[in-house]
């Protein structure tokens, strides 16, 4: 019986995704394209941009809902390892300027203001865009390994996890603001031109972004479900519950996290990658403490522990700030602040929880197994 | 207006306009007139009288006689009279009259009622140069009581004596300055070491230079000595700001397993009660009793932050004990909240003028400078630890925030109210936070931001001190408020806290749970 319902669940789960694929890589393009442009169901080219804005959130907090949803472990710096990524392309893409820059010169225009003569050394690799692409995966891919190297094999968790990450985050933060780590400064990267030869302020162009942000948030969140059934799935399911049952029945919980948060380092690096040329700047302010929070928030919101849950909570709570901060400027971090309150105090399955919780109860009489658990699994 | 009169008028004008430009033109122009007025000037039988009308000579000779003699006879009472005189003389007088009215009034101020003016008096008289003051300040030295305005005397007097011909004099002064330590003579010594290493230098010079090392060598370690007291002076300052934030914090952690994020935000709503009693005794009260303020907002600011803290506690926290992970996203929700409610309703930028005891600072020896708003904050940082060390340990309020903390169902089945217990701890530990707000507004300006600055740090003293240990945190700030200090002046602040953040996750690879882990049963809860 159980079985049938996990079948017959996932069918659904799967029928839902190639419906949402469809829209997303197919409906929405089209919509941007065909019609004129006064027709209702046109979609502007900003709104489509936007969008992609969102469906580059929604892979980032895929890797946050893989580590704080399914195996308990809060991180509160994923802004840095999406930061990696961002400066990873947005230095190719610096580098791609070239003689359009203010100053006419081959560097980037800040260090013209800053009086570097030559390329620093690390710049170097992301002249080629194999090597933007390599780079924003591997550099948060490796600093996750080692951080999380040393910080889940001593040990350190839940709480203490969580404030060793703001810490991180806090740091990265000052230390990408600074000049002298040649990254731009407070200013950060902007003023693109050209991506592999493609002009970013053509439209055309910000559609195949577009399209691949969609493509790959599809593939992110295969990868996620495939792990999450796998038998490792499982077993991070079992660390969140309880992780001494863990160790106690033969397993070595920190190796498990480790992966996982490796795992979602390197979605946050992809979600930078693909950020930085839709929205086509990238500064400190992206990867302090306040926005590696912000994407809890989304998970939260969607539901913790359910894959489509922080999908959904990233494009609803961004789409709700697009809004809101055009009326009320001023309100938004009341309403982030609120969200924060109700959603931990009073829904602390997010907003999938709480159709599931209202479909069910129309059903059956309420579960005793918790209802993220079973689904999971 | 007659036509013979318009060439009488260009002359007339550029008198005006020649007159600042020296005594050559203006003589050329109007010998006659000017010469008379001197000449027929009455004699005056006082030699500071003559003086007095000599100094608006045109003559450089004639004024420069009258200078020094009422450098040498004048006292204070002649300065209305001089600034009188300056007030209405061309160039040439008033650059006569400068040094005479700088030395007089320095000279008075040597023996006025203010330490800090004999201070700078002395301090001033250097600049002068005139061999006069040398005896001045001596015998103003020897009748000083404060030692550091006496300090400052005696080194004014050897740095003038750098200057004089006497080979003797000089050597002596080099050494005199090299025992005071006197850190505004370095730049002077160093000189004498860099002509005595020309190859044309003089034995003489030699001599000097061989002596100013000695004394430079002898001032630069003395400084590096004096810097090393102030860094570390800094790093208690900084720690017990660290240490008043994260004992509430600690507190709460260890009691009640809530991580309050929220908790700079408390204590900046202590900084704008004291904002608030500051902007009340200027609308109400007469300025004499303005500093009074300050004493007030103490309770104001306890108060007013425990009462956000009983409100934070019965609608928010009181649903998520135990759950830590919940309490940070929540209170961090709240923390969020206040930030922008601040920002919306006082603006960004907000300062407290420190009330006149707490301005200023001691010199404690030479080159130790230590302020008084510094001195302060440990002082208080010390008391709170007490206050709290007697409250938990020494009071009935104690042992049962102790017993809940140990074990909670344990607690409440021996009848100890532990939602009480809750909520007064958790009001207390805001008040804490209040406390803190207080007294940083003593060191900073109010503003919305002031609890994002050190909530950070703090955190990271809560874990590296481990849980809920009120040792572990008192030593957890020491070490990392020292550290930052110790790090800042080498590579800047930057990646001081970047360093630290390093240190506390090697730190924790020796301890994972902290300086003071809980053990046994309690190791894992």
């Amino acid at each position: 019986m159980p079985e049938q319902m996990a079948t017959q669940q996932n069918s659904r789960e799967t029928l839902s995704f190639y419906i949402t694929g469809f829209v997303l890589l197919v409906v929405l393009p089209v919509l941007n394209v065909l019609p004129s442009e006064d027709s209702w169901l046109y979609l502007s080219d900003f709104r489509l941009n936007q969008f992609g804005k969102f469906l580059c959130f929604a892979i980032l907090a895929l890797g946050l809902d893989l580590i704080w949803g399914y195996c308990g472990v809060l991180s509160m710096g994923q802004g840095v390892f999406f930061g990696f990524g961002a400066y990873c392309m947005g230095m190719y893409l610096a580098l791609q300027i070239g003689k359009e820059s203010v100053y006419g010169s081959e560097l980037p225009d800040f260090m013209v203001w800053t009086q570097v003569k030559e390329l620093p050394f690390f710049w170097y690799p992301f002249k080629s865009f194999a090597g933007a692409l390599l780079g924003a995966i591997l550099v948060p891919v490796l600093f996750a390994t080692i951080f999380g190297f040393l910080a889940f094999r001593s040990r350190i968790k839940g709480v203490y996890f969580a404030i060793i990450t703001q810490a991180l985050a806090f740091a990265a933060w000052l230390v990408f603001n600074r000049n002298e780590t040649r990254l731009g400064g407070t200013n950060g990267l902007t003023d693109f031109k050209q991506l592999l030869g493609y002009r970013l302020s053509d439209p055309s162009t910000q559609r195949g972004l577009y399209i691949m942000t969609v493509l790959a948030l599809g593939a992110a969140y295969l990868f996620c479900r495939w792990i999450v059934a796998s038998r490792a799935g499982k077993v991070l399911i079992a660390i969140r519950d309880s992780e001494s049952r863990v160790t106690f029945s033969g397993y070595t919980p920190w190796m498990f996290k480790l992966f996982v948060f490796v795992v979602a380092a390197g979605l946050a690096g992809v979600s930078g990658m693909l950020y930085v040329p839709q929205v086509g700047i990238i500064t400190p302010a992206q990867i302090g403490v306040l926005p590696s929070l912000e994407v809890v928030i989304w998970v939260a919101v969607g539901g913790r522990g359910t894959l489509i849950g922080a999908v959904l909570g990233a494009v609803a709570v961004n789409y709700g700030r697009s809004v809101l901060t055009n009326y009320f400027p001023e309100a938004w971090p009341f309403i982030l602040g609120g969200l924060f309150v109700i959603v931990v105090t009073m829904f602390p399955d997010g907003l999938l929880g709480m159709i599931r919780k209202l479909s069910e109860r129309k059903k059956t009489p309420a579960p005793l197994i918790k209802a993220e658990g079973s689904t999971a699994a | 207006m007659s036509v013979a009169g318009i060439p009488m008028r260009i002359i007339l004008l550029s008198l005006v306009v020649f007159l600042p430009f020296g005594s050559d033109l203006r003589s050329a122009l109007a010998a006659g007139e000017e010469g008379q007025t001197t000449s027929s000037s009455p004699q005056s039988a006082n030699p500071i009288d003559q003086a007095l009308l000599d100094i608006k000579s045109e003559d450089a000779a004639v004024r420069s006689a009258a200078a020094a003699l009422l450098i040498e006879k004048g006292d204070a009472s002649l300065l209305p009279k001089l600034d009188e005189i300056r007030a209405d003389a061309d160039r040439a007088t008033r650059q006569a009259i400068k040094p005479v009215i700088d030395l007089l009034k320095n000279h008075a101020n040597l023996t006025s009622e203010q330490a800090d003016t004999r201070r700078s008096a002395a301090a001033d008289l250097v600049g002068t140069g005139r061999p006069e003051a040398i005896a001045w300040l001596e015998a103003s030295a020897a009748k000083e009581q404060v030692w550091w305005v006496k300090y400052t005397m005696e080194e004014s007097a050897q740095l003038m004596r750098l200057r004089s011909e006497d080979q003797t004099v000089r050597l002596l002064a080099i050494k005199k300055l090299g025992d005071l330590r006197s850190q505004n003579g370095l730049s002077a010594l160093k000189e004498f070491v860099e002509t005595g290493a020309q190859s044309e230098a003089t034995d003489e010079q030699r001599a000097l230079a061989t002596a100013a090392q000695t004394s430079v060598g002898e001032i630069d370690s003395w400084f590096w000595w004096a810097g090393a007291i102030e860094t570390f002076f800094r790093g208690i300052s900084l720690s017990s700001i660290l240490l008043m934030m994260s004992l509430g914090l600690a507190i709460v952690f260890g009691l009640m397993g809530v991580i309050n994020m929220a908790h700079g935000e408390l204590m900046m709503v202590g900084a704008y009660a004291t904002f608030i009693t500051q902007q009340a005794f200027i609308a109400w009260f007469s300025p004499e009793h303005f500093d009074w303020y300050f004493p007030v907002a103490l309770p104001v600011a306890f108060l007013s932050a425990a009462l956000f803290g009983l409100v934070l506690e019965a609608t928010v926290i009181r649903f998520l004990y135990g759950r830590l992970l919940e309490t940070l996203l929540a209170t961090w929700g709240v923390s969020l909240i206040l930030m922008q409610a601040a920002r919306v309703y006082f603006g960004d930028l907000t300062a407290v003028i420190a009330p006149q005891a707490l301005r200023g600072g001691a010199q404690v020896m030479v080159g130790v400078y230590l302020p008084y708003n510094r001195i302060f904050i440990i002082v208080l940082s010390i008391v709170c630890v007490l206050g709290i060390y007697f409250l938990l340990f020494r009071s009935n309020l104690g042992v049962r925030v102790r017993a809940v903390t140990q074990n909670r169902n344990m607690s409440a089945c021996l009848g100890i109210p532990t939602r009480k217990v809750d909520a007064y701890t958790f009001a207390f530990a805001s008040g804490l936070a209040g406390i803190a707000g207080w007294a940083l507004t003593m060191v900073g300006n109010v503003d919305p931001g002031l609890g994002q600055n050190y909530i950070v740090d703090a955190f990271m003293v809560v874990v590296t001190g481990g849980v809920g240990k009120l040792a572990g945190t008192i030593w957890a700030s020491l070490g990392i408020g020292g550290l930052n200090k110790l790090i800042e002046p080498i590579s800047g602040a930057v990646y001081g806290k970047v360093f630290i953040l390093v240190g506390v996750i090697l730190f924790l690879q020796w301890r994972p749970q902290g300086l003071f882990a809980a053990k046994g049963r309690n190791a894992d809860a």
